[in-house]
């Protein structure tokens, strides 16, 4: 009976964290995805900064509120323009960026299907 | 023949030269881009709403309450561990002297004693303060430091003040009220 029980509540202890560990899980991706503003080159799942403190706290408090990663982005985005996300947002001012990589590797297809159109 | 190659052998420099014109004015003018946080201090934006506790009466205030009038309103982030904010402290008193703002204290992450040590030291230039013990507040203010400023007109966020106060700063909220 003795052995049921501490059975039992280990394996009710090890819920717990496997719940938890997710929540964690999706709180550090969503810190390492922003800047920290106040540290140079920093996420803010780096920093120990005051600020990414309570920036971790506040993505604690949306996550428990139901929020989805997302909706915290969008959030924070409002809050500090879009500079605090590493990832930037495809509009007119990224287009160049964004597009550059294709533009390269088009421009390289057509330099290698040259040369061989040449030696033929 | 010789022609076209000498045509390819003046072509690949005028490329080469092209491209790192092209490089360089990239890195020319990202040089002197800031690549440090700057918020726009000037865009008018709602008050965000919050509930917290009051530093000297054991109540919670609600923001909208403080700011739904037709005063204007400073609401200034300061912290007892902040050294900038015993500089501008100064400032902040004899800001404290005119009647046509008030001064809305929002005291990030401290200890309450030493925030009242603090104010008992420097003076107390508030006529509100409330706590934000763990800083997540501030998050919904668009604010990232110590000491920060907002300056308030009906429920609107005119100006931003980011750093401590000085003179000018002063001298630039006088006018604004004025």
């Amino acid at each position: 009976m003795r052995l049921l029980k501490i059975f039992f509540m280990i394996s009710i202890i090890l819920n717990f964290t496997l719940l938890k560990a997710d929540e964690i899980k999706t709180e550090n991706q969503i810190a390492k995805n922003l800047r920290c503003l106040i540290c140079q080159g920093q996420s803010v799942y780096d920093s120990d900064s005051e600020f990414a403190l309570s920036l971790k706290l506040v993505i604690k408090d949306k996550i428990n509120e139901g929020m989805n990663e997302k909706q915290i982005y969008s959030f924070l985005e409002q809050k500090y323009g879009e500079w605090i996300l590493y990832d930037p947002i495809f509009n007119r001012n990224t287009y160049f960026l964004w597009l550059l990589p294709l533009l390269i590797f088009l421009a390289g297809g057509a330099i290698i299907i040259k040369k061989f159109y040449i030696k033929k | 023949m010789s022609q076209k190659k000498e045509m390819k052998f003046k072509f690949t420099p005028i490329i080469i030269v092209v491209f790192f014109f092209i490089i360089f004015i990239i890195f020319f003018t990202g040089l002197k881009n800031s690549n440090i946080y700057t918020p726009n201090i000037n865009i008018e934006k709602k008050v965000p709403s919050f509930t917290l506790n009051s530093l000297y009466a054991d109540k919670e205030t609600v923001t909208e309450k403080i700011f739904d009038d037709n005063k204007f309103h400073l609401m200034n982030i300061w912290s007892s561990w902040c050294i900038p904010c015993r500089e501008e402290h100064e400032f902040l008193m004899e800001l404290k002297i005119n009647e046509k703002i008030q001064i809305t204290g929002f005291n990030y992450k401290d200890k309450t004693n030493n925030a009242k040590k603090f104010l008992d030291e420097l003076g107390n230039p508030y006529t509100k303060i409330v706590i934000d013990g763990d800083g997540t507040a501030s998050i919904d203010w668009g604010a990232y430091g110590v000491p920060e400023s907002f300056l308030i007109y009906q429920n609107k966020i005119i100006k931003r003040y980011i750093g401590p106060i000085n003179g000018k700063s002063l001298m630039e909220i006088e006018k604004i009220i004025e």
